[in-house]
């Protein structure tokens, strides 16, 4: 009966298989389409990147950030301002851009670790709204309302420049998503998750509690920085305008909605991203709704997909498939009752994690 | 030294608004234990509102107290039908939906009413008044703002600490197991604390209106700044906001003046980081330090 194909148990080795399969995958997709599909893929691995950092924050750590719209702008004006300034080659400039984010991270996540549940969202929110105002302040060296511009990569031989730009994002993202993923199976990933779960008894346990934050904030940023030079490189430019505190809480709606805290569910969150505003636009065009109305719809889908599914189905998509893949296991493998783990894709953790989001019921602090 | 003097006038006009949202976020606090991020939404909200009642001839003061009875009645819906729901669940929940219902208000008043900035009117003069002989940067709408918030404040002092109600309020907050079981309807008691805290969000609206580039974006800057006042002043105490207003409101309006308006959210961000670095319980409160 069990003629299932089994990855190796090694997470790196299983990773790595997993991560070059969807290559292949991706490769075969951007091949056959033309080059505006080959942006939008891009552009949902550039956000995959970024949400798969923030769902390590919140849905493994318990961290929240309001305010991974400014490391995306960190990372974003680092890279162009490099790339005017120096000719360093691409992979340079691209470390140095989640380096700038680290750091960023570093300093946001050190105080970070005093703070608890809204106070951390209140302090990041701020520098969501505060940060990109510095790039207005000192305009003469990130160029105020106009921003920096960026040069895409030259592609070698007659590849289309667009798809060129698509796989350097897609391997970026492919290469995020097995660090990430070793991270999540690694002895940090285990403390993250339990410091997540009960802080004193993670203490307790032997772990350095603030390190562990910190380090999932740098790491966070890091992913952020790395996103938002991908941003800066596939729109050509870099502006404040792209930043708005807006960003930041879109990047929430589409951790949310993917499934906090699983790396599959940040593809998912990547593909509500780059899909959400042109099916809104679609949809007004289908209602003829005004200008104003029209250009706000995706707004307020955002806010009410934040809502829905806080209040209903706090898993998000991946939550759900994974719901049906155990009833499906449940009901097909009655007879043979052997524990299946529930196959996910491109390197994810097994664990259904979810955990800081969950429905449970945790006990309410009195004051 | 004129200008710190107009910079402090400043800040403690400034500082009247934050108080008052900070009164909002904290009376949310003492009885939900969230901090509501659409409390600045839901006052844009409401504002709008007195914008469209305005459109229509209706005179300020009839649409100014429509606006506060739409804050009273939105607040106490959110409360039933958001926030209800998430009793129990981990704290992260609550504030992922209060942050969609910010947006969510954003949007939809942005589809309605456009997101260009547009004038509200004042309701006195804006022009600052003459001390002897030399015009300050405080005007007759800037009375009316410390006046109105006062006002406000008092008010809730009376109902807190003179009434019925307030007793109840308080009980509900303190020890809400222990109230249920002394008959205190704990859920109603909740709906008011929401409805009061969305009335005092929607007078600072209306107050802030005037003076800010008012979009449907114009409370978000103001909903940080007032939370860090909360903060300040130890989110559990309404008179700490009111202090920690004034504290924040100053300070950033010093910020603003002597290294320009781009670095106050900065500022306000490390007033924060300080303060919950220092006294994460805040300089004013009175509780002990928070439960883990």
């Amino acid at each position: 009966m069990n003629r299932r194909i089994r990855l190796p148990n090694q997470p790196l080795v299983r990773h790595l298989i997993l991560a070059v399969l969807a290559g292949l995958g991706f490769w075969l997709l951007t091949s056959n389409l033309g080059s505006f599909r080959d942006f939008e893929i891009g552009e949902i691995a550039t956000y995959a990147i970024v949400v798969a950092g923030l769902s390590v924050l919140t849905g493994v750590n318990g961290q929240i950030s309001l305010g991974h719209g400014a490391f995306m702008a960190i990372g974003a004006y680092t890279f162009a301002y490099l790339q005017m300034h120096s000719s360093m080659p691409l992979v340079v400039e691209l470390i140095a851009a989640v380096a700038a984010a680290a750091v960023l991270g570093l300093i946001v996540g050190i105080p970070a670790t005093r703070l608890k549940g809204p106070y951390l969202a209140g302090m990041t929110l701020i520098l969501a709204l505060g940060i990109p105002q510095l790039a207005d302040k000192y305009n003469s060296v990130f160029g105020g309302d106009q921003g920096l511009t960026t040069l895409p990569p030259n592609p070698p031989g007659s590849v289309d420049p667009q798809r060129w730009l698509s796989w350097i994002e897609i391997l970026g993202a492919l290469i995020v998503m097995v660090l990430l993923a070793n991270l999540l199976r690694s002895r940090f990933g285990r403390s993250m998750r339990a410091v997540r779960d009960n802080e004193i008894a993670a203490s307790l346990a032997g772990i350095h509690v603030p390190r562990t934050k910190v380090l999932a904030f740098v790491v966070s940023a890091g992913c952020a920085g790395l996103a938002g030079a991908f941003l800066g490189l596939s729109t050509g430019i870099v502006n404040t305008g792209e930043f708005a505190l807006t960003l930041s809480i879109y990047l929430l709606a589409g951790m949310v909605l993917g499934g906090a805290g699983t790396l599959v569910g940040a593809w998912w969150g990547g593909v509500v991203l780059v899909f959400l505003p042109q099916w809104s636009s679609s949809l007004s065009k289908d209602f003829s709704l005004g200008s104003s109305a029209s250009a706000n719809l995706a707004v307020v889908i955002y806010g009410l997909v934040l809502i829905v599914v806080m209040m209903l189905a706090p898993g998000g998509i991946q939550g759900g498939i994974r719901w049906l893949g155990q009833r499906l296991a449940s009901r097909g493998g009655r007879g043979t009752s052997r524990p299946t783990p529930v196959a996910t894709g491109a390197g994810s953790s097994q664990e259904p994690d979810t955990g800081a989001l969950a429905t449970s019921n945790t006990e309410r602090t009195s004051p | 030294m004129t200008q710190f003097f107009d910079l402090t006038l400043n800040g403690i006009s400034a500082g009247m608004i934050y108080a008052a949202v900070a009164l909002g976020l904290v009376l949310i606090w003492r009885a939900t234990r969230i901090v509501n991020f659409a409390q600045g939404s839901m006052a844009m909200f409401t504002t709008y509102m007195a914008v469209a009642l305005l459109d229509r001839k209706v005179g300020y003061w009839l649409a100014f107290v429509c606006a506060l009875l739409i804050g009273l009645v939105m607040g106490a819906l959110v409360e039933v039908v958001l926030i209800k729901p998430l009793q129990g669940k981990p704290e992260l929940n609550p504030v992922i939906v209060t942050l969609g219902l910010l947006i969510l208000l954003e949007g939809v008043i942005g589809s309605i009413f456009g997101v260009q900035n547009r004038g509200f009117p004042a309701a006195f003069s804006q022009s600052g008044l003459t001390v002897g002989s030399t015009q300050i940067s405080f005007s007759h709408f800037d009375v009316f703002i410390l006046v109105a918030v006062l006002v406000l404040m008092l008010a809730i002092l009376v109902l807190f600490r003179g009434t019925n109600v307030g007793l109840r309020m308080r009980a509900a907050a303190f020890a809400p197991e222990s109230a249920r079981l002394a008959g205190v309807r704990v859920n109603r008691v909740l709906v008011l604390g929401w409805a009061l805290a969305a009335l005092a969000g929607s007078l600072a609206g209306l107050l802030v209106a005037p003076t800010a580039a008012f979009s449907p974006n114009y409370m978000d800057l103001i909903l940080v700044y007032a939370f860090t006042a909360a903060v300040v002043g130890g989110l559990d105490s309404p008179l700490g906001g009111l202090i920690g207003g004034l504290l924040t409101g100053l300070a950033l309006s010093y910020v603003g003046g002597y290294l320009g308006s781009s670095l106050e959210p900065l500022g306000a961000a490390a007033i924060l980081i300080v303060v919950l670095m220092i006294r994460p319980e805040g300089i004013f409160s009175r509780t002990a330090a928070r439960r883990v």
